[in-house]
């Protein structure tokens, strides 16, 4: 672990890392809304979802440096008297949960349709391709919509008990294809590789040769797809929130947070659905130029 | 060529085929439309009935194949929310995407090629460097973020512009325009703005890589030599070589600034067929979200195929590879 972990600090990326004002800049800002997110507990200053500490008198607040701004409500409160800042952690938590396991759900599917197309050929690759082309023509936004509006029509009753596992879904089936073109076309070299054709002729099990030797080697793009891939999973879940087809209102993310808010504007409490925007593009900027800066890092030929 | 276009042709039509099996899938198997029209306390016999007055008992490619000629003549049903015949819902608010879609396209094209240019001839300029730190806010924020932010600043602080709707418009026979008024223009100015945003960074990102991609190139660097003004060689060589992948893009994008109005609707409140949709999946009316579908697949595969065809016929280098063509 010591070893591994000192080959690390001693090699290329870690020293392109070091030498990238902006890497390091938007490493910072995504780790302070990760940490936020992760701990919302603890380090929000309320609970916004305790029935209990919420007071009506103190709804709709502006910002604690507006006229009429309370200290104790830094960035000010909603209709029912909840903390922004706190609710902010609290849908951070949610929007990078439904983000994260989404993006890992996609590349699960992704990496094993590719491995497979790619491994097995013939048939079972022209159908996967065709699948991809198919869905490629079409913006990964609207099939989450289609899938998530298929699903709420298949489970009317319990819309808001799985609206979480049909959104999802919904998202990661809508970006899986770039994982399986990715992987097929790595795979498709690495198939005809002396390592590979050493294991078939031991007698190796191809389950085993698809997973244990080939999927080691073609997991680098993988790697730096998922990473721009979660910020535009959190924009997806943001967007399908505010439309209304999102998570359910009783456990807010950050894009139901703007559309609740969005109802506001008119009366002037900008800062409801402001601050949710703010802290949306915050963590997608930072993790979009994370993932640029990791794509170069990881491109031998940029070195 | 002729083989291209068939194959193209072929491919297009499989993909509506496959469109059209997953719309007939959903209009079938979710939700019991015998229950939807009935209701839950139907006797077994008027099931029954119905049942063979739908075609329902009918072997499965029958009923695929009825599915498909109704929907080739743009009969969908019954919406199960508003109890109107689809086809007349979706043609009574396919005008007002439409409208805003091209208008959103023209404001992308015409202020996003000047600013790509620019940002290319200018590299290094801080003006140059703003405009491209811009475009990558651009394409990072998301639509319905944008939206929200123009009617804080335009339409609740400053209040010069309407925040929803169409405005006042005007029937041309079955098409109503927003065009010809000075309020549906009015209208049409935020939610237009909105929509463009994300292709007016796309379209300024992509001509500044190709122009500095040309300028770099051979005959770029002879035209100088002959002597050519700066004008000349940018604008008559450099740009009109730079338009053919513009073009391209521009008409792949039209497709997704039809889907993406979606977005843009919900938040104006513009009476389109993407404020339908989102309504129809929220309350699950699968025969208008079917009908969506479909009609969406159709825009999406034909802009496809005739930008296919287009590329083909601008780029002979294409014609001489017999070459698989452009895209997937």
């Amino acid at each position: 672990m010591k070893a591994a972990l000192q080959r690390f600090f001693d090699g290329d990326v870690w020293y392109s890392f070091r030498h990238s004002p902006v890497a390091i800049g938007a490493a910072l800002v995504a780790a302070v809304c990760v940490f936020c997110a992760v701990f919302a507990g603890w380090v929000a200053p309320h609970n916004p979802f305790d029935l209990a500490t919420l007071e009506l008198s103190d709804a709709r607040l502006p910002p604690a440096w507006e006229e009429g701004g309370q200290a104790r409500y830094l960035l000010g409160t909603d209709d029912q008297g909840r903390d922004i800042l706190s609710a902010l952690m609290y849908g951070a938590r949610i929007s990078l949960f439904v983000g994260g396991v989404s993006v890992l759900l996609s590349v699960v599917v992704g990496v094993g349709l590719g491995l497979l197309a790619g491994f097995v050929g013939g048939r079972v690759d022209a159908f996967i391709m065709r699948v991809c082309d198919v869905m490629l023509s079409f913006p990964p936004i609207l099939i989450a919509l289609l899938i998530d509006g298929a699903g709420r029509a298949m489970f009317p009753e319990a819309a808001e008990h799985l609206a979480f596992a049909v959104l999802i879904i919904a998202i990661s089936l809508s970006y899986w294809v770039q994982y399986a073109r990715t992987v097929r076309g790595s795979t498709l070299v690495e198939r005809n590789k002396e390592y590979v054709q050493a294991a078939r002729v031991i007698g190796v099990h191809p389950l085993r040769i698809m997973f244990r030797h080939v999927l080691p080697n073609v997991t680098g793009p993988v790697l730096v797809l998922a990473t721009i891939q979660v910020a535009l999973a959190i924009i997806t879940e943001a967007t399908l929130s505010f439309l209304g087809v999102g998570v359910p209102p009783t456990q807010p993310s950050l894009g139901t947070l703007i559309r609740v808010g969005n109802d506001f504007l008119f009366s002037g409490e900008w800062w409801i659905t402001v601050f949710p925007g703010v802290m949306l593009v915050l963590i997608a900027l930072s993790v979009n130029l994370l993932g640029d800066w990791l794509r170069d890092a990881l491109n031998p030929r940029l070195r | 060529m002729l083989a291209f276009i068939l194959r193209r042709l072929a491919q297009a039509l499989a993909v509506m085929l496959a469109v059209a099996f997953i719309a007939f899938m959903l209009f079938q198997y979710v939700g019991d439309p015998v229950t939807n029209l009935l209701g839950q306390d139907a006797t077994a016999e008027d099931r029954a009935a119905l049942r063979a007055n739908l075609g329902l008992d009918q072997p499965f490619p029958v009923q695929f194949a009825a599915f498909i000629g109704n929907a080739l003549q743009g009969e969908f049903g019954m919406s199960l929310r508003q109890g109107r015949k689809v086809s007349a819902l979706i043609a009574e608010r396919f005008p007002a995407t439409l409208e805003l879609a091209l208008t959103a396209a023209v404001i992308a094209l015409v202020v996003g090629i000047p600013l790509g240019v620019y940002a290319a001839l200018r590299r290094g300029r801080w003006l140059a460097q703003l405009v491209m730190m811009a475009s990558l806010l651009g394409v990072s924020l998301p639509t319905f973020l944008i939206g929200i932010l123009l009617i804080l600043v335009f339409a609740v602080t400053l209040g010069v512009l309407p925040s929803f709707g169409r405005g006042e418009v005007v029937a041309l026979g079955g098409w109503s325009t927003g065009f010809l008024t000075v309020d549906g223009w009015k209208h049409l100015v935020l939610p237009a703005v909105t929509l463009s945003i994300f292709q007016l960074a796309l379209i300024l990102r992509l001509v500044r890589a190709e122009m500095l991609e040309v300028l770099r190139s051979d005959y770029i660097k002879f035209a100088r030599a002959r002597g050519l003004s700066d004008r000349a060689v940018y604008f008559g060589h450099a740009l009109k070589n730079t338009m053919v992948p513009v073009i391209t893009i521009t008409g792949l994008q039209l497709g997704s600034l039809i889907a993406f109005a979606i977005i843009t609707e919900t938040v104006f409140q513009w009476p389109g067929m993407g404020l339908l949709f989102i309504q129809a999946v929220q309350f699950a009316d699968i025969p208008v979200m079917a009908a969506y579908l479909c009609l969406i697949a159709l825009i999406f595969v034909v802009i496809n195929l005739v930008v296919d065809l287009l590329y083909f016929a601008v780029d002979p280098r294409l014609r001489i590879e017999g070459g698989t063509g452009g895209h997937g």
